[in-house]
């Protein structure tokens, strides 16, 4: 790539228009004020429905806060959420880098989910897990791989959207995946496959009792590291900085010297893998088989955590935990209002998001100008 | 006989597709994706259900049921049209809040968090699935003439016109003078209102709104607008094609030939090939999804 540096031109292009004084405190408000205004928005929705079902939103939010973050069991189940919500806000998040749209992290968790169990009923039991993580590892990121990979390539050699591959292979995925464990592995009369005997992950409980009966367990170890991997891959490598050039202007990014399609095919993959990983927080972490329908939406939960995250990694691992804090409340106050009114909530904040994005972005340029 | 039944079959399956496939062709032919159908589907099932029972009547619930459609896609016009926000994140969120918003107020009207009381439907209680049955049903009327009106107002209509202009290039429509934000939002709810009957009929033909009834039928209808190439009359084709091979699966049940799995698949798999030009490339609107300036 000896003509990277035209990349890297046009790539910071964007950076170099702002003034350079101050450029870090604008790109954190432009960053986080859409978030903060959602939130606020997503609140006063709240409000009202918890006010139309006749309860006081303030009894329901301390109910809501103190069922998740005010004792160590919710606390551990807002944390286990937020282990696989991670994993697939990520993965989104990755892929909105190089451009793409990854709507299949649906069908993606499910494939490493599926791919982990596969293996963990192929291998002998009794395995220590410390020995067994590093396949069940592989296993779950080809799993997801694959699929996300699928998409990469349509796009790549055919040209076929990836929005619209990736929903049409969630579909695909998850019927796949219904027939081969309905045909071969499954306990008969459940959804789900026979217990996996070797290299159960151990959960915090085992380590702090105060998390007793909480699924939270070491998968959340590897979600941060897949975060800190990420952010290292996208920000410090050479093959990050083509993916977001790619993402920020295929056109340039070819002229300078990179494959805009290999760069997708990559990027999908990848995506796909770390979606895939998220299966591992189930499967491994908790109920030790794979279960049709585990992904309960999580994969489409993504979105919403790599938009309120900014696109970053490490943004993706707060929304995450903010998201899941969302999902865990609605439990926690299911006494007072139907818990359904948290899944209201986190709609209103992804629509709450996407258009205070452009809208707040317009407004503080406005202003900027005006000053 | 037998061929006959098949074909009511068919046709009991293919409705909800059709109305929704009506209401996907005309929102990407004026350039906003159809994410949204599957949301507006539930929507209107759900406004269905609280017209048709408190109101005694299968008109009223097909009223509201309509108006429930129509409420999600001014969400989805304003958030996109006037708020410029991206389709797709907009599309799965409202797909996610009609979930939300249904079993919320499921909960709130109807005090159960699965389905609603019995409501009214039209024609006779137990008036089976015979072909008489079918023809006194004014909701299949509606849904076999909903993508022929389409395909008429598409391309016979001065409406039509500027709706396929402003989804091919909104920016010479608008140097000739069509208001585009106004036809876009025409477009998108008159889909939220085609999508929206599509739930409709499913309520008035099981007497009740069941959580989440509508099972992923608005992306067969995405699928099936795809795979018609936003062609009405191949669109059409296309939902009868993906109904009749359920038809087939549901008929051959017993004899186990082919996984139930994989006739599932059918849509989805044939939109990946439509979209990948195997056959023949499908090229989308060319201001699909696109930020009118």
């Amino acid at each position: 790539m000896s003509s990277s540096g035209e990349v890297a031109r046009e790539a910071s292009i964007r950076s170099q228009t702002a003034p350079r004084s101050g450029a870090v405190w604008i790109r954190l408000e432009e960053s986080l004020l859409p978030s903060l205004v959602a939130l606020l928005v997503a609140a006063i929705v709240g409000d009202i429905l918890i006010v139309v079902f006749g309860q006081s939103p303030g009894a329901v939010y301390r109910l809501l806060l103190e069922g998740t973050w005010g004792n160590s069991y919710g606390f551990g189940q807002v944390l286990y959420k937020a282990t696989t919500l991670t994993f697939t806000g990520l993965a989104i998040a990755f892929a909105l880098r190089a451009g793409l749209f990854n709507i299949g992290a649906e069908s993606q968790l499910a494939a490493g989910g599926f791919a982990a169990a596969t293996v963990g009923l192929a291998l002998p039991p009794g395995l220590p897990w410390i020995a067994t993580l590093p396949v069940y590892v592989a296993a779950a990121a080809l799993g997801g791989g694959i699929v996300g990979g699928t998409a990469g390539v349509l796009k790549a050699r055919f040209g076929a959207h990836e929005v619209i591959t990736t929903i049409m292979l969630n579909f695909v995925v998850l019927a796949l995946l219904s027939y081969l464990t309905a045909a071969h592995l499954n306990v008969p009369e459940t959804l789900h496959t026979t217990e996996i005997r070797s290299g159960a992950l151990p959960r915090f409980s085992d380590f702090f009792a105060s998390f007793h009966g909480s699924a939270v367990n070491v998968v959340l170890l590897l979600a941060v590291l897949a975060c800190a991997g990420a952010w290292w891959y996208l920000f410090h490598t050479r093959r990050g900085f083509e993916l977001r050039a790619v993402g920020l202007q295929p056109e340039a990014a070819e002229y300078g010297g990179v494959r805009p399609g290999v760069v997708w095919t990559r990027a999908m993959a990848i995506s796909g893998a770390i979606a895939g990983l998220g299966g591992l927080n189930f499967v491994l972490g908790y109920k030790h088989y794979y279960e049709e329908g585990f992904a309960g939406g999580a994969g489409f939960l993504g979105i919403a955590v790599a938009l309120v995250g900014g696109t970053h990694p490490l943004g993706a691992a707060l929304a995450a935990l903010l998201f899941a804090t969302i999902s865990q409340g609605g439990l926690a106050v299911n006494a007072l209002v139907p818990k359904q009114f948290v899944e209201v909530l986190q709609a209103v904040v992804i629509i709450a998001v996407a258009v205070s994005v452009p809208e707040v972005r317009r407004m503080i340029r406005a202003q900027r100008k005006r000053a | 006989m037998a061929a006959l039944l098949f074909l009511a079959q068919t046709l009991r399956i293919a409705i909800p597709y059709l109305f929704a496939a009506a209401g996907g062709v005309v929102s990407e032919r004026a350039g906003l994706i159809g994410l949204t159908l599957e949301g507006y589907m539930l929507g209107g099932a759900f406004g269905a259900a609280l017209g048709s029972y408190y109101g005694h009547s299968a008109w009223i619930g097909v009223l509201s049921g309509i108006g429930g459609g129509a409420l999600l896609a001014l969400v989805y016009g304003v958030s996109a049209i006037r708020f410029r926000a991206d389709q797709v994140v907009i599309g799965i969120a409202i797909n996610l809040l009609a979930i939300g918003l249904t079993r919320f107020f499921l909960r709130l009207a109807f005090g159960s968090s699965s389905n609603s009381p019995r409501v009214a439907g039209f024609g006779a209680e137990h008036a089976g699935t015979g072909v008489s049955a079918l023809l006194s049903n004014p909701m299949i009327w509606l849904g076999v003439i909903a993508i022929p009106v389409i395909g008429w107002v598409l391309y016979r209509t001065p409406f039509g016109l500027r709706v396929r202009a402003v989804g091919e290039h909104p920016v010479a429509a608008r140097s000739v003078g069509i208001p585009v934000p106004r036809v876009r939002y025409s477009a998108v709810i008159l889909s939220g209102i085609l999508a929206g009957l599509g739930g409709v009929y499913l309520v008035l033909d099981q007497h009740q709104f069941t959580d989440q009834m509508t099972a992923g039928r608005g992306f067969i209808a995405l699928a099936a607008t795809i795979f018609g190439r936003w062609d009405p009359l191949r669109v059409g084709l296309a939902c009868l094609l993906f109904a009749a091979a359920e038809t087939l699966q549901i008929q051959l049940q017993g004899a186990q030939l082919i996984p139930s799995q994989f006739v599932e698949m059918i849509p989805y798999v044939l939109t990946i090939v439509a979209l990948a030009g195997v056959v023949g490339r499908a090229v989308p609107p060319a201001a699909l999804g696109k930020v009118a300036e």
